[in-house]
């Protein structure tokens, strides 16, 4: 049996790392590779690391930083942000990154998800979705819609259709990131993490409002997610990695232990 | 000096840079010649076998494997590589190098709450000692992902195996070679320390 992942999400700035609340207000928090090398070493599984970099001539600076992950960290990573053609997501893969991780530029033009499926396997293609809460109307049947740019932009598409053609088109894990919780650590959104978990057969990792171990067990377990990403708990030091996976497998949890 | 197959199926930097971090000198080749004559082969691989094995006929490289498995050369196959050293695979109805007797096939699981492909960390069992799986204690996790795995007729040539919906084959292994379903240079420590025996395997 597969263990639950914990996963831990890097919003990289300038080749800075940054966390972003309510995705306003982000502030710069420190170096990523030192980061990244620090959770691999405390048994984190698998690490995405997101460019929000705004213009789009620094980019080589985020394949640097990728680069310089994948010589020192030796589990599974993604790579996401600006991604908006194969030859962008073949950039981030040949640099060392084992996904791609895919957002706005999926909602504009699904074709990028299959196209970089059949590019590269669905196993590398992470599609990674930020959803809202609305009210549910005929448009938006589930009451959770798919917005983009950060979450200032509503794109009258309903998170559940947008999973399930998403993974049609080839994705091979969706990230639910709730933009209600995000930043909150309140707890992730468990309705929608189930809803999207029970409508897909592919792994969905749970994102968003993670402050507690607890909140990553009931995600796991009720919300029906594959996996859980961590950010603030962990980036501010309030917990381990391995302070998290102990207390989740305290809960009964098959998770990875390392030493 | 390992020579790692470059034969246009994926994450063969991947493995690169963990021999680098080791400290194990290691060039990535699609020269027949190379890999004939290789100290030691590495074959990883991500993706499909048809694809995969027309790319090894075309360069050459079927041969020269098949070539430096007859000669004793230590070679290490990893995911894909430990599918294509096989008779046959189910993947795009495939015939493969047949260095070891065995069939490649896909997962059929009972369980909806199983999802293929098998992705992410699971444990992996060893079922008889190998000196490069030497340092593996029960429950020890490696990072998978794929479809299709290995059957074998001759399960003394099974070394470990793991658990999703059944419990299947995930290192096997014969004379000098050693392959493994698993992503060794993605699984952390316990990873980087089977390519460090691999490095220092003498068969």
């Amino acid at each position: 049996m597969l263990s639950k992942r914990i996963i831990s999400c890097l919003d990289v700035r300038d080749g800075k790392l940054a966390k972003s609340v309510k995705f306003v207000d982000t502030k710069d928090i420190g170096d990523p590779i030192g980061q990244a090398k620090k959770y691999y070493e405390d048994g984190l599984d698998e690490l995405v690391f997101y460019d929000i970099t705004a213009s789009s001539d620094r980019r080589d600076i985020m394949i640097d930083v990728v680069s310089r992950v994948a010589e020192q960290v030796f589990i599974p990573f993604s790579v996401g942000g600006g991604l908006r053609t194969v030859d962008d997501c073949s950039r981030v893969l040949l640099a060392g990154a084992e996904k791609v991780n895919v957002n706005s530029a999926a909602v504009k033009r699904p074709e990028l998800i299959s196209e970089a499926s059949k590019a590269f396997g669905a196993q590398a293609v992470v599609l990674s979705m930020d959803v809202l809460h609305v009210d549910p109307s005929a448009q938006i049947p589930s009451g959770y819609e798919i917005v983009i740019n950060g979450g200032r932009t509503p794109m009258g598409l309903d998170a559940i259709r947008w999973a399930q053609r998403g993974e049609e088109l080839g994705a091979g894990e969706l990230v639910v990131n709730s933009i209600d919780a995000d930043g909150t650590k309140q707890g992730y959104e468990l309705i929608l993490t189930r809803l999207i978990a029970e409508a897909v057969s592919i792994p969905v990792i749970a994102s968003g409002g993670g402050g507690k171990p607890e909140h990553l067990y009931a995600v796991l377990t009720e919300g029906k997610a594959d996996a859980a990403l961590v950010a603030s708990m962990l980036h501010y030091g309030e917990y381990t990695v391995g302070e998290i996976k102990a207390y989740l497998v305290g809960r009964g949890l098959k998770i990875r232990m390392v030493n | 000096m390992i020579t790692i197959v470059d034969y246009k199926a994926g994450n063969l930097t991947s493995v690169k840079r963990a021999l680098d971090h080791l400290g194990i000198t290691s060039q990535i080749s699609a020269d027949p010649d190379i890999v004939r004559k290789a100290e030691k082969v590495i074959f990883p691989g991500v993706g499909a076998a048809g694809a995969a094995m027309d790319v090894l006929k075309e360069w050459n490289l079927d041969s020269a494997l098949k070539a430096a498995f007859k000669n004793g050369t230590p070679i290490l196959g990893i995911c894909l590589g430990c599918q294509i050293i096989l008779t046959h695979s189910e993947e795009d109805d495939t015939h493969c190098l047949d260095l070891v007797p065995g069939a490649c096939v896909r997962f059929h699981l009972n369980d909806p709450t199983l999802k293929v492909p098998h992705m992410g960390w699971n444990a992996v069992t060893v079922t008889q000692p190998h000196p490069i799986l030497s340092h593996l204690r029960p429950d020890d996790e490696f990072y998978f992902v794929h479809s299709f795995y290995p059957q074998l007729a001759d399960m003394a040539k099974v070394y470990a195996t793991s658990e999703y919906g059944s419990t299947f084959p995930v290192a096997i292994g014969t004379n000098n070679l050693f392959a493994v379903q698993f992503h060794a240079e993605k699984s952390g420590p316990l990873g980087l320390r089977l390519l460090e025996n691999f490095a220092r395997w003498k068969p």
